[in-house]
C-alpha cells in the first residue's frame, strides 16, 4: 500500500545540526539536508560561535538556536531536544555541522527506525561493518575500549558508542530532554537509554571527513583526558539509582524545568 | 600560650567572626556560605580562648606535637570548604546551562513570532490600500 519512504513522511522529522564555530561548512551542511532529506525540518544550533555560523543558517532560512555563550556539544544538543520535545517531533536526528555525517546516509537510520527490530534510538556506526574508516590511534583505543564496556552493559554488541550520528524517536527525545550528560555525551547517552529500558541499535554508515573546524575531542592528550572523564561518568553513572531523576523528586537542577 | 599571642589571637578570630557577620549584613555573602565561615571562626575562636583545648585534642588524637594537631584539623577543614564550592559550582554551571538553554530557545520563538506578524501586518495593510483605493480615486 504504502512506499517505502511513506512512513517517514508522514512522521515528522526534526534534524539537529549543532555548530561551534562551523562557518566554513555548516551551509553545505543544510544544503545536503534540504537536497537528500527534504522531508526533515533542520534546527542549527549555535554553540556561541564567534564567527557567521548563526548567520549562515539564518540566511539559509532554517531554524536557529543561539546559544548565548558556548555549552559544549551535550548542552547544545540537550537544548536540541528540548525544542523537538516542545514542538512534538516523532524523531530527531543529530547532524554534525561539521559535515562529517553524509544527510545521504539519513535513509538508512530512517529505515532501520521503521524496520521489523525497531530501536528508540538508531545509532549510524562506522564499524558495524568494514566501512573504511581509520579512526587516529589514540582516539581508537577509546572508542574500543568504550565498545567493549558498553556492550557487556548492554549484553548487545555496541561497535561505535562515540558516534553523534543518530536518530532518536520520541521516547528518547523526551529522555535527553530531560537530562543529557554534559562534555562528551555519546557513551553515556547509551547507557541512560539502558537504564531507562528504552532500547539502541546501530546501523553501518559512511562517515565523510571532517568539513573544516576542529573535532571536540581534538589531540591526543585530550583523547586521553575524554577517556578517563567519561569511564569516572560511566561507573558512577551505574552507581545512580536511576540514571536520570523523575519528575517530582529532588533532583540535580537539569531535571527541574521542561517536563 | 603567651599572654600576649592569646590576646593578638582572641583579636584576630573575634575579627573574622565579625568580619563574616557583617559581610552577611550587607547581603554580600549568602547564609548557607556563611555558615561554613562562622562554624571556623568560632572554632579558631575557641581554640584562642581554651588554650589548652588544642593540646587536649592533640593528645586525644595521639599526636604528640600540639600545632601538628591544628594543622591536621585545618587542612581537613580546608578541603572540605573546597569539595563544598566544588559542589556548588557544579550547580552552579547546571543552573547557567538551563538557563541559556532557555533564553535561545525563547528567543527563536520571539523571532519567528515576529516574522509571522510581520507577515500578518502586511497582508492586512495590502487590503486595506486595496479598500482604500476606491475611495481616492472619488477624491
Amino acid at each position: 500500500m504504502f512506499g517505502e519512504s511513506s512512513l517517514i513522511d508522514r512522521m515528522s522529522c526534526l534534524a539537529v545540526v549543532p555548530a561551534y564555530n562551523e562557518a566554513a561548512t555548516v551551509g553545505a551542511v543544510i544544503d545536503g539536508l534540504r537536497r537528500k532529506a527534504p522531508q526533515v525540518d533542520v534546527l542549527v544550533v549555535d554553540d556561541g560561535s564567534t564567527d557567521a555560523t548563526a548567520e549562515i543558517a539564518e540566511r539559509a532560512g532554517v531554524q536557529v538556536l543561539r546559544m548565548p555563550f558556548n555549552l559544549g556539544i551535550g548542552g547544545a544538543v540537550q537544548a536540541g531536544f528540548t525544542y523537538a520535545h516542545e514542538q512534538g517531533y516523532d524523531y530527531m536526528v543529530q547532524v554534525d555541522g561539521d559535515g562529517q555525517h553524509d544527510p545521504g546516509e539519513l535513509k538508512k537510520l530512517f529505515a532501520a527506525a521503521k524496520g521489523p527490530d525497531r530501536a528508540d534510538m538508531i545509532c549510524g556506526s562506522r564499524f558495524a561493518t568494514d566501512t573504511g574508516y581509520i579512526a587516529p590511534i589514540s582516539r581508537r583505543t577509546g572508542i574500543h575500549l568504550f565498545a567493549f564496556l558498553l556492550s557487556r552493559l548492554l549484553r548487545q554488541p555496541v561497535t561505535d558508542p562515540t558516534s553523534g550520528f543518530r536518530l532518536y524517536n520520541h521516547r528518547a527525545i523526551a529522555l535527553f530532554a530531560r537530562d543529557y550528560p554534559h562534555d562528551y555525551p555519546e557513551v553515556e547517552a547509551v547507557l541512560m537509554l539502558h537504564h531507562h529500558r528504552l532500547t539502541m541499535r546501530e546501523v553501518p554508515v559512511t562517515m565523510l571527513q571532517r568539513g573544516g573546524g576542529v573535532s571536540s575531542i581534538g589531540g591526543s592528550g585530550k583523547s586521553f583526558y575524554y577517556m578517563v572523564k567519561v569511564l569516572l561518568a560511566l561507573f558512577v553513572g551505574l552507581g545512580r539509582r536511576r540514571a536520570v531523576p523523575e519528575p517530582g523528586e529532588p533532583a540535580a537542577v537539569a531535571a527541574d524545568h521542561g517536563i | 600560650m603567651d599572654t600576649r599571642l592569646q590576646i593578638v589571637a582572641i583579636i584576630g578570630a573575634a575579627g573574622l567572626l565579625l568580619f563574616v557577620l557583617e559581610l552577611v549584613r550587607r547581603r554580600a555573602l549568602m547564609e548557607r556560605y556563611a555558615l561554613l565561615w562562622l562554624l571556623s571562626s568560632l572554632v579558631i575562636l575557641g581554640l584562642a580562648v581554651w588554650d589548652d583545648a588544642l593540646t587536649r585534642i592533640a593528645r586525644a588524637m595521639g599526636i604528640v606535637s600540639a600545632p601538628n594537631a591544628l594543622f591536621f584539623v585545618a587542612v581537613g577543614f580546608i578541603l572540605l570548604l573546597l569539595l563544598h564550592f566544588s559542589a556548588a559550582m557544579s550547580r552552579l554551571s547546571d543552573q547557567s546551562k538551563v538557563l541559556a538553554q532557555r533564553q535561545a530557545l525563547l528567543a527563536q520563538r520571539l523571532r519567528q513570532l515576529e516574522q509571522e506578524h510581520e507577515v500578518t501586518r502586511q497582508r492586512q495593510l495590502g487590503e486595506r490600500d486595496r479598500d482604500l483605493e476606491p475611495v481616492r480615486e472619488q477624491r
